[in-house]
Parts: structure tokens; sequence; C-alpha cells
């Protein structure tokens, strides 16, 4: 490149655009976070305060909210992972014609936007009341809606998580010979579910790790069907509590906010250059 | 998708056969996944089909099947508010694809390899960060009572966050990540050689942008573009937490009458709505995907 002569004028004026493009991004992409801790810190009329932050553990509903969106994500994480983790090693060792189908069925829950799945969710937890009130069916029912744990939210953030799942189990069963792992294992006398958990799944930590961060992130951000099958998790708490508070609600933004990216960088630099892109805005 | 099956089956029936001790038992593992999915996802979709074409008379209680709702789905209020969201969508991604291609760009032919590192790490984390502490975020900086809007008195210049164009600059937040994230492969794909032969040639930069390297890139751009739609096209937490439904948006409305806020026995227009959500968000992949196979032709 640097022989050319008529390569100079190209290569010099990226010199100038690409600060002023970097600086533009930078400016857009810092100063929303900037001034939402300048809004939680700086009450008008108070001056500099840190009340918000303060406030944040003693107000009503945070820890209970906290502590739902918590078991729900352990509990999504175990239910994803179970049913991924085999399904997925079996394609790969026993099963490869039902790839495609897998593959399809994984990314199914794309197509479908967050607010039309719970729309049809909710029109199903609707039969239960108007079509099985008397047969046992109707128990199930209302168990899986039970407010202090409601499972139904279990089962539609499996669904929602299963296309980063598997695009993070995939990507980690690529970078390993599963087959030959195995028949290694078996020859060594190894059972089956040995030769899974001893062998298989070490190999595996990096993409597990990686798609319980993401569906820990998913878990905890996610508001749709939270709010409209009229749950009280985390980030629905958040918006109910902003009417009232402002100030609190941003800094508790922020909080997880700050949590959520400390997470996400940890997996990012953990996982080398694995991306942890999605199309989960909003 | 059944191209991919036929496509795929002969060499890995073949590998299959090699071994067949493990095959008898490999699909089993399969079934509880498959069975899941028919369940908490397969029922709903059911249910939403279902209500989609039904309606339920109010007096008897007897349902029949009917394409009113449907009908209903793309009139009035209703299309005002899917014209809004395919409005807010097209929008937010272009401008997304115009910003996001030059950022792109900037890192991928930067020197720094950490600066790169950073900004792809960055966006990975940025284009997964939406819904509620977004629209938070940008409230407490360009809201009513912003600080961005308190310190440099926007009110007074007619600003107003919870607009269309206020929408749309919350939306490039997590949409310009998307991008540099979708567009920096192709974008590394494109050989210094081919512009050292523009050169050579003597052709100017932009003779270079214009004929070479825009239409290796435009797969990979209208891929992008596409996913960037449906991404904003689907969004609901971040609008729901700012604007309530001030802004006519489908996500909103499908909300609005789920939750029975306004009339009663609007539900299954909102099942129809999200079955219209549906299709398009389908159309979107379904121009998505062979975008990708394609830019991969060039950029392998």
């Amino acid at each position: 490149m640097a022989g050319l002569t008529p390569g100079r004028p190209a290569t010099r004026r990226p010199a100038l655009w690409r600060p002023l493009v970097l600086a533009c991004a930078g400016l857009y992409f810092l100063v929303p976070l900037a001034a939402s801790v300048i809004f939680t810190v700086d009450v008008p009329g108070e001056g500099v305060t840190f009340d918000a932050y303060s406030q944040i553990l003693g107000t009503d509903g945070f820890v209970t909210s906290l502590l739902l969106s918590l078991e729900l994500a352990a509990a999504t994480i175990a239910v994803v992972l179970l049913l991924m983790v085999p399904a997925m090693v079996a394609l790969r060792l026993g099963a490869p014609r039902l790839r495609p189908v897998v593959e399809v069925v994984c990314a199914l829950p794309l197509v479908v936007p967050p607010i039309a799945f719970v729309a049809g969710l909710g029109t199903v937890l609707k039969w239960g009341p108007e079509h099985l009130s008397r047969t046992p069916l109707f128990q199930t029912f209302v168990a899986v809606q039970n407010p202090d744990f409601p499972i139904v939210l279990v089962l539609a953030y499996v669904v929602m998580a299963l296309p980063f799942v598997h695009r993070a189990l995939d990507a980690g069963l690529r970078a390993m010979d599963v087959r030959t792992l195995v028949e290694a294992a078996r020859s060594c006398g190894a059972n089956w579910p040995q030769a899974l958990v001893r062998a298989v799944l070490p190999n595996l930590r990096g993409a597990l790790l990686n798609s319980a961060f993401l569906t820990l992130a998913l878990v905890l951000g996610e508001f749709t069907v939270a709010q409209l099958l009229g749950f009280r998790p985390f980030a629905v708490w958040i918006v109910n509590v902003s009417g009232s508070q402002a100030q609190l609600s941003v800094a508790v933004s922020v909080l997880s906010l700050l949590v959520t990216w400390a997470m996400l960088l940890a997996l990012a630099s953990f996982g080398g250059r694995t991306r942890t892109a999605s199309a989960s805005g909003g | 998708m059944t191209a991919v099956v036929t496509e795929a089956d002969p060499a890995l029936v073949a590998a299959a056969s090699v071994k067949r001790r493990p095959r008898r038992g490999g699909w089993l593992a399969v079934v509880p996944l498959l069975a899941f999915v028919a369940l908490a996802f397969g029922l709903p979709a059911v249910a939403m089909l279902n209500g989609a074409f039904t309606v339920k008379d109010p007096a008897t209680g007897a349902t029949s099947y009917t394409t009113a709702n449907m009908t209903a789905s793309v009139q009035g209020a209703y299309l005002t508010a899917m014209l809004g969201s395919v409005k807010l969508s097209a929008v937010a991604a272009g401008l997304a694809a115009v910003l996001g291609l030059p950022l792109a760009q900037a890192v991928v032919t930067s020197r720094f390899p950490a600066l790169r590192e950073a900004v792809l790490t960055a966006s990975g984390v940025l284009a997964n960060f939406g819904g509620v502490p977004l629209a938070f975020a940008f409230v407490a900086t360009l809201g009513n009572s912003g600080v961005l809007t308190r310190q440099l008195g926007l009110t007074d210049k007619g600003w107003d966050l919870y607009s269309f164009w206020g929408l749309v600059i919350v939306y490039l937040y997590f949409l310009i990540p998307l991008m540099v994230l979708t567009i920096t492969p192709a974008l590394d794909g494109l050989r210094v050689q081919w512009r050292e032969a523009a050169q050579n040639n003597g052709a100017t930069g932009l003779q270079y942008w214009l004929h070479v390297a825009l239409p290796v890139l435009a797969p990979s751009l209208l891929g992008g573009l596409v996913l960037l739609f449906g991404s904003a096209f689907a969004a609901y937490a971040t609008a729901a937490a700012m604007v309530g439904s001030s802004i006519p948006l489908v996500t909103l409305q499908i909300a609005d009458a789920i939750s029975g806020n306004v009339l009663v026995g609007q539900e299954n227009v909102a099942l129809a709505l999200s079955l219209d959500m549906v299709l398009i968000a389908g159309l979107v992949m379904a121009v998505y995907l062979p975008l990708q196979r394609r830019s991969a032709r060039w950029l392998a």
C-alpha cells in the first residue's frame, strides 16, 4: 500500500474522518449514561445527593421483585440447559437427521415477536377458567400462574432463550470433536452419563456459561411477557415505581445496567471472540 | 427449509451409518425438547391462529369462524398503528444502517486492534440493551425534566422525547450497535487488493465505493437492514416504558387490547394483529436468510 503513489490521498483522508466518526459515536453512546447518573445524584433544589441509591434497598418491592427475577432466571437456565444440552449432543452423535428440525424449532421464537407470543399465551391461560374448570387440569392452570413463582413465565422465558442458547451451544460443540471424545470415554469404560458429564460437559464449559449469562440477562430485563400476564418481577417493578419516584427508578436502571454489562463484558472477555450479539432489542 | 434437509441428508446419513450404535437412542434425547416447544410455543401459536379467526357471540356464547378480526386488524386505528410501527422501524433501521456503516468501517480500518475489540465488545453489549433501562436512560437525558433538556433549554426549542423522532433516537441506541455487528464481517471481507486494483485503474475513492465496495456489500447491507427492521418492529418495552400509548404502534395496540384497556371483546383482534406481526416478521426472515447466504458468496 505504502508504495502506491495514488494511494496516498485515500489513506490520508481517513485519518480525518475516523476520529470524527468515533467521537460522534462515543458522544451518542456515553451521554445518556452520564446524564442518567447526573439525573440520579443532582436533584433540583437539593444539590448533589446520593439518596436515590441509598433508598433502593429499603424501597417496597425491590427485594421481592429482584428475588423473583433471580429465581425465575435460575429455573429458566436449569430447564433450558437440561432440554438443550442432551439434545444438541445427541444431534452431533447419532441423530443428524433431526438437526435441521431442531435448528428451525430453535429459530421460530425469533419470528414471533414477544408481544405476539404473550397474546397467544394469555389466550391459552384463559382456557383454564373457561373450559376446564370442572377437570383436574384446572389445578394445573392455577399452579402455573402462582404469583409467588409463576411457572408460566419460566416456560415463556425458556422458549425465548432457545435461539441464543442454540447458537451458543452450537458454537461450543463445533469447536470440539464430540464423537471422538465420547468414544474415547466409552473405550475407557465410562457409561453414557459418565461420558457426558465427565468428558463432554467440561469441554463445553465456555458455551454453557455463555448460554447461562445470556439467559440471565434476558430474564432480568424481560418486561413484555411478565407485565402483560400480570406478574411483577424486576423490570415490571421498575416501571411501576417510576411514576412516583423518578430518581429512584433511574438509579435502579443504572445499577441493573452496570450489573448486566459487567456480566456480558466478563463473558465477552472470557469467551474471547465469541459474539454475544442478538436481536433482542426492546 | 426443506431444501436444507435434502441438501444435508446424504452426507449425514453416510456419516451416521458408519457408526450405528449411538444412533438408536439419539432421537430420544431430542424428544423432550420438541415436546416442550410443542407445549410452550406450539399451544400459544395455535391459540393465536384459532383466536384470530374466531368471534364469540356475546349473547349466546357460541363461537364461529370468520375473517372479521383479520379485516378489522387492517382498518382504522389498527391500520394507523401498523403503519406507525412500520414507519418507525423503517426510519430507525435506515438511519442505523447509514450511521452504523461508517462506524463499522472506522473500526475495521483502524490500526489499533484494541479499539476494534473494544468497539465490537461494546456493540455486543449495547445491541442487547433494550427495554426498560434504555427508556429510563433517555428519559433522564432528554425527557421533560431530563438533564440535557434542562441544561440546553430544549423544551423551548420544541424538543419532545415522547414523539416519533424521540423514539427513533432511542431505538438507534441498540440498532446502530446491531448494525456494526452485522456489517463488520462483510467489511472485513473486502479485499485490500480490490481497492488497489481500482486505484491503479485511476478510480477515486468515491468511484471505488460506488462501483466495487457497495455492490459487494449490498446483500449484507440489505440483510442488516431487514434484521434491524425486525428488531425495531418487535420492540415493545422501550416504547411502553417511555411513551405509554401516545404514539400509535402495533405492539402498544396489542398490549392495550390484551389488557382490556379499550373495548371488551377486542382480544381476538389483538390476536389477529399478532398474526399480522408474525407474518411481517416471517417476511423479514424470508428476505434476510437468502441475503445472508448470498453475501457469503463474495465474502467467504
